[in-house]
């Protein structure tokens, strides 16, 4: 075997990265030996979402590295340490850090750097470029002493960091030099209307504006001066007015750059030197530099395929940009400012809805060349794959442009789409790379995407990638079922809906009316958890009662040996050291195993089911309640010591904890909920990891919602900032409600969140937005479970009828005798089978013995 | 004697419509469901062979493609009420026993 060569990437942004893991997947990987310099102190990360930093994700969140990525494939990955000067006749590179190393090849991927207009006073205190997490960490910093904030750079990423600065709470301004914002994407017409929707959500937008001196404001830190004599104060400035390219290593070394920089690259990515490629921001292809990601992995891409003895050929690529801006939907296609001879523009402008839309159309009216969507960026993939893929165009094609008004629909059915048309342009993924994924089992989007990788970027193919595949499905012959069981045809949302709508109150009526047969454990408890969320009846009433798992039947939960555990509430894991007594007392007269779970309170092991009334009987006199362990329902909800006691606390957990739990305790839900409250943001409660957390700041609580521990961890998403006690207690019903009402049997809040269309802006829309107008039926329905509340132990001792069921056998007061404890670290614990039957010969013999 | 023996074990009273509990029939433990709308009371051991001990009479019971059956509280294996095979396993199988009603009794044939 010959000696590998030695490969060094300098650079390790996203598109280094991915050029990374196409080679470390491709056959050149084992002639290389692979270095990499990366100047940040992390390894790539997703700038694409940075501003997601600001509402909660951290650095690791946005890591594109998977852990043990460079150990396993046997990189030298070099962080912190910037490749400074390569010596093109030696063939070396020399790091900052003093690495010195041979290359045999080279791959620049040195990306870009926010142009600042060198405007006098641009390098005061506070005056910031939005490029890395180093900056995001600096933005964060100055917010926390200014009021004001201005972007200057009305582009998309100037107005992703305006969004970013109103997310820290500044009155955000952008100052733009153009005569309208993201002057490269959007004509006139969707300029302005972008515009007046950003204004109507608190930002103000200065156009035309070329700044010309930054000296010391008067109310505050600077004073920015245009030309023309106007001014504006603010306390903060973010440059974001535009990308150049890290070209300074390839100059040093004299390889060709561009005029205005950039390093000059052929079809197949390689620079002057053909031992050096280039690829993202940095290169210079045909005059031209891509300020996108998915051009940046094209590049990646041409470079794998020729280190592997490949001929692809990077021949451009497409600009095309779909995003949500503040809320905002917007985007660009192709030629949209219709800039290719005698092409004609279809406009549509609803001024009442606020959508903008404007198709770019060849001579012919045949191909579509372009198009600008504003406020409604719902057509952009059908459009994109006419663009792409030169579909004929309908006889009028403004009839993709205008609203539906009969039930004809416009949109491009996946069958039209050819085989070789590209959905996802992240990662490059055809529709015949689907097809035959689809063919080969992968019946759900997640399998596609873990399979095909496409939908894995930005995402904005995804409702493009599900409709090819059920349409591949049903070709096959495949029905995918969404049905909750065999017993009915409908989804448990379906489910939902027919028993509100209908008033049905009992499972009999259901399935009479809906279903067949005499249901299972699948649809009876997802029916029993349905009756329970809205009519909110007593569970073990008759008509319910075989709705009920075992654990919901004895009100306790069922452990590997048949005998049971309780747990009493704990609201708020605040305990009075006398019911601490209690709980103490009762384990050891019933001779209980004891243990703390995590929600912060006391699990009672190994009681047998003819005991569990008297222990509870003994715990309601002393002032207990039903925890709900055994119920797929509101757990706990967990605190922090919080303001009371705590040096650093912010606000009052442990008293909102309490409050939140007696509000939510006893709701029914598709699966066990769990809340936690931290007085600060050190978060000792880890509300983060809870369906639902709550974190006190100086300006009001925080609320996250849908995170998980377990099996599959999950931070929550910041759902809304600084509430008062009334809007966060508001934003909680809905979501609750929300949840219980649309989830799939079994689904923690986590999955639904994952699965929702729309994710967490619609999620949003739907609780803050009031978009579906049913916030006040979810809160409704909230307050008639508040008000119907009763602890199911207490109602459960005072009935006779009730207590029959708690013994074992209902013709004799025998215990069940294969019930069997030994001891353990001073407590009882079920015995094992050799353990059982060895006791169980013991007492045999005994009692022979006796005899 | 014959072969077999009923057993009175309880009342129709005790029994738990569309649910199951346990009695004690000379020296065995026996599930007993009572499926209302049917007018069905099915009897099979109260022990769960996967989890070993004494279940199944708290699991909850219905059909699957039409066959009646309890699904074990422990692992949630079904078993047929009437054959008492499991449907996951089908080499594992419970004992199922006659049951008769007379005079609101309920004997079980052991």
């Amino acid at each position: 075997m010959s000696k590998k060569q030695t490969l060094v990437v300098i650079g390790n942004g996203m598109v280094g990265q991915n050029f990374l893991a196409g080679l470390v997947s491709s056959g050149a990987k084992e002639h290389f030996e692979i270095v990499v310099f990366c100047e940040e102190p992390r390894p790539a990360y997703d700038r694409v979402h940075l501003s997601a930093f600001f509402s909660g994700k951290s650095a690791q969140d946005l890591s594109m590295v998977e852990v043990g990525f460079f150990e396993l494939h046997g990189i030298t990955v070099h962080l912190g340490d910037r490749a400074k000067s390569i010596d093109r006749s030696a063939k070396t590179v020399l790091s900052e850090k003093g690495v010195h190393i041979a290359y045999d090849k080279i791959v620049l991927a040195t990306g870009s750097y926010p142009f600042v207009p060198p405007v006098p006073g641009h390098e005061r205190d506070r005056c910031l470029v939005y490029r890395t997490i180093e900056d995001l960490e600096a933005i964060q910093t100055a917010a926390e002493q200014s009021q004001v904030g201005v972007v200057v750079g009305g582009g998309l990423l100037g107005l992703e960091a305006a969004n970013a600065l109103k997310d820290l709470g500044l009155t955000t301004h952008v100052v733009e030099f153009a005569p309208r914002l993201m002057a490269v994407q959007l004509d006139d017409g969707g300029g302005a209307l972008l515009k007046r929707k950003i204004e109507a959500i608190g930002v103000t937008v200065h156009l035309n504006k070329n700044t010309t001196l930054i000296d010391d404001g008067e109310s505050c830190l600077h004073k920015m001066n245009f030309a023309g004599g106007d001014a504006l104060e603010t306390d903060l400035i973010l440059f974001s007015a535009g990308i150049r390219p890290r070209d300074d290593i390839a100059r040093a070394c004299e390889l060709e750059v561009g005029p205005r920089g950039g390093i000059v690259i052929d079809n197949q990515c390689r620079t002057s030197d053909p031992d050096i490629f280039a690829i993202g921001e940095c290169a210079l292809w045909n005059n031209r530099i891509f300020g996108l990601v998915a051009p940046g992995y094209a590049m990646a891409r041409t470079v794998v395929s020729v280190l592997e003895g490949g001929d692809n050929y990077f021949t451009g690529a497409d600009m095309s940009t779909k995003l949500k801006l503040m809320g905002v939907d917007v985007a660009s296609i192709g030629d949209a400012h219709a800039q290719t001879p005698g092409a004609l523009v279809y406009t549509y402008q609803n001024g009442d809805s606020e959508v903008y839309k404007r198709l770019v159309v060849s001579a012919d009216k045949k191909r579509l060349l372009g198009a600008v969507l504003v406020g409604d960026a719902s057509g952009y993939g059908t459009l994109l794959q006419y663009c792409l893929n030169g579909i004929e165009l309908p006889e009028n094609p403004d009839s993709l442009i205008l609203p539906h008004r009969s039930d004809e629909s416009v949109g491009l059915g996946p069958d039209a789409l050819p085989m070789s048309a590209q959905i996802c342009s992240c990662h490059d993924v055809n529709k015949a790379t689907l097809c035959s994924a689809i063919e080969a089992g992968c019946n759900t989007v997640s399998a596609l995407k873990s399979e095909t990788k496409a939908g894995t970027g930005c995402g904005g193919c995804v409702p493009l990638m599900k409709s090819v595949m059920e349409c591949e499905l049903a070709k096959l012959g495949i029905e995918v079922s969404t049905d909750i069981c065999e017993h009915f045809p409908h989804t448990r949302q379906e489910l939902y809906h027919l028993i509100m709508v209908e008033e049905i109150k009992t499972f009999d009526e259901l399935i009479e009316k809906h279903g067949r047969g005499r249901g299972c454990e699948v649809c009876k408890q997802a029916v029993g958890s349905i009756l329970a969320s809205y009519w909110n009846d007593y569970i073990l009433k008759k008509e319910h009662i075989g709705l009920q798992d075992t654990n919901d039947i004895f009100l306790a939960n069922m452990q590997k040996d048949g005998t049971y555990s309780v747990v009493p509430r704990v609201t708020g894991g605040e305990i009075q050291p006398e019911k601490l007594i209690v709980l103490g007392q009762v384990a050891k007269k019933y001779g209980l195993y004891t243990k703390i779970t995590g929600g912060q309170r006391v699990d009672l092991f190994g009681a047998r089911v003819e005991q569990l009334p008297s222990i509870w009987r003994e715990l309601i006199d002393a002032g207990f309640e039903s925890g709900h362990a055994y119920g797929k329902s509101l757990r706990t909800v967990k605190s922090c010591v919080g303001s009371t006691w705590c040096r650093f606390g912010v606000d009052d957990s442990v008293g909102l904890a309490i409050e939140l739990e007696n509000r939510y305790k006893g709701l029914r839900a598709p699966h066990k909920i769990k809340f936690a409250v931290s007085g600060c943001t050190r978060e000792c409660a880890e509300a983060q990891s809870k369906d639902i957390g709550v974190i006190a700041t100086e300006g009001g609580w925080n609320l996250y919602v849908c995170g998980n521990g377990g099996m599959k961890p999950r931070h929550g998403d910041l759902f809304a900032t600084q509430l008062d006690k009334e809007t966060l207690i508001k934003y909680i019903d809905r979501v609750l409600i929300f949840y219980v009402r649309t989830a799939d049997r079994m689904q923690r809040t986590s999955v639904w969140m994952e699965n929702m269309e729309g994710g967490l802006d619609y999620l949003r829309s739907v609780v803050i937005e009031d978009s579906l107008g049913i916030g006040e039926a979810l809160e409704k329905q909230m307050r008639h479970v508040i008000d119907t509340y009763q602890c199911e132990w207490k109602t459960t001792i005072e009935d006779e009828s009730k207590l029959k069921r708690f013994r074992h056998f209902v013709n004799s007061d025998r215990p069940d005798d294969n019930i069997v404890f030994v001891e353990e670290r001073g407590q009882v614990r079920p015995a094992d089978e050799r353990e059982r039957e060895e006791l169980k010969a013991r007492k045999h013999f005994k009692i022979l013995e006796e005899a | 004697m014959s072969m077999s023996d009923w057993i009175d074990v309880c009342s129709v009273d005790d029994l738990q419509p569309d649910s199951g509990v346990c009695v004690w029939a000379d020296g065995r433990q026996i599930a007993l469901f009572y499926m209302p709308k049917e007018q069905a009371v099915y009897a099979v051991d109260n022990f769960d062979p996967f989890g070993k001990v004494n279940v199944l009479s708290r699991g909850m019971i219905g059909d699957i493609g039409g066959q009646p059956m309890v699904a074990s509280p422990l692992y949630k294996q079904h078993f047929n009420l009437e054959t008492g095979v499991c449907f996951e396993d089908e080499t594992v199988k419970i004992e199922t026993y006659g049951v008769r009603i007379e005079n609101r009794r309920v004997a079980v044939n052991v």
